[in-house]
């Protein structure tokens, strides 16, 4: 690989961390999702500062071309990231659940009060 | 007791199963739960002398029968029997239905067993027995009709539902009476009529029915895989608290 392209994925990866730390900034990320983002791009830096890392790891695993070594990474980081906001949604509809029926309850108490109480 | 009956877009027979229901047990509360209808449901309910319960939006079955069941805990009552809005549950079975109580914490009313005419075919037919035999090994009684939502439960079940009936399609039939046997509350069935239903028909494409077999496979292979409930403790009312803190 050329130097240039290095210079690609290392400017990729500087944006996309700067970005993470402006949407932490401006409260628009919460912590629990900025920590895997953050440690996402940190990873992405360091194999473009230094790629023999990702040659020496696929040596490692036995993987013949070092670039298949990132796609599989990549593609497993991005599948546990959904998962985590599937299991996210869920629980956000579990909460909202109970607050629609806590929001029944109470509108009908407040239409019609228990008599005698 | 409590009547619960979850209505989405029913307004056609709503009132009239409120009225059958209040006439049939006088002393009864009738609870209506509005899910979400975009018609008059709520509105012809509470005219026919319902007690209505609106939610803000849709839920589906399950998700207004843990509403249901969360307003017969906080009012205390004894036992919540489910009455379909649609008018297919006679309200002159829910004494038989009452009588099972005392010996169990569910009871369900069932098609099939004796009574009535039903007939269901092919893929939507496969989909009952394989629900049947799944939830009648959970819950170490025969059930045949488990997907009926004629059914009473009692003070103990009212605690666990309160707190845990899923929202999931087919959940509220299927996967409840998994989570209370699990919890350790018991079930078993009564043969009732079911009568044509009063509105609406029901789907009856193979297409759809072998999507209802999908679906019933999924929700039993769900129900059977997810970790159990704990019956919940007995929740004192807050005048206990309070007395028990000021003493």
């Amino acid at each position: 690989m050329r130097n240039e392209a290095y210079g690609l994925a290392l400017v990729g990866a500087v944006v996309s961390v700067l970005l993470i730390l402006e949407l932490l900034r401006r409260r628009k990320l919460s912590e629990k999702y900025a920590v895997i983002w953050l440690v996402l791009g940190s990873v992405i830096v360091v194999l473009a500062v230094f790629p023999e890392l990702l040659e020496h790891m696929a040596d490692l695993v036995g993987i013949a071309v070092p670039a298949n070594l990132l796609f599989f990474g990549a593609a497993f980081a991005l599948l546990l990231v959904c998962l985590q906001l599937s299991a996210e949604t869920t629980r956000l509809e579990d909460k909202t659940r109970t607050l629609a029926e806590e929001i029944a309850l109470l509108r009908q108490q407040r239409d019609e009060p228990p008599s005698g109480a | 007791m409590l009547v619960v009956i979850p209505a989405y877009n029913e307004q056609a027979s709503v009132a009239r199963v409120v009225l059958e229901v209040a006439a049939a047990l006088p002393d009864a509360d009738v609870l209506v739960v509005d899910d979400g209808s975009q018609d008059l449901t709520a509105v012809r309910a509470a005219r026919a002398g319902a007690r209505v319960l609106t939610l803000p939006y849709n839920l589906g079955v399950g998700g207004a029968m843990r509403t249901g069941y969360l307003y017969a805990l906080r009012g205390d009552y004894d036992a919540v029997v489910q009455v379909d809005a649609d008018g297919q549950h006679d309200p002159a079975a829910v004494p038989r239905l009452l009588e099972g109580l005392l010996t169990h914490n569910i009871v369900v009313g069932a098609r099939f067993a004796g009574t009535g005419v039903y007939v269901a075919r092919g893929p939507r037919r496969w989909a009952m027995r394989l629900l049947a035999a799944g939830l009648s090994r959970a819950t170490g009684t025969r059930l045949t009709d488990t997907t009926s939502g004629f059914r009473a439960a009692d003070r103990d079940a009212v605690r666990l539902f309160a707190r845990h009936y899923p929202a999931e399609y087919l959940g509220d039939t299927v996967e409840s009476l998994v989570i209370a046997a699990r919890a350790g509350l018991t079930v078993t069935q009564v043969p009732v009529d079911m009568r044509v239903r009063a509105a609406g028909v029901a789907s009856q494409s193979p297409f759809r029915a072998t999507l209802y077999l999908a679906r019933a496979v999924l929700a039993l292979g769900l129900a059977g895989i997810r970790s159990r409930h704990a019956l919940p403790p007995v929740e004192r009312s807050d005048d206990a608290a309070v007395a028990e803190r000021t003493r």
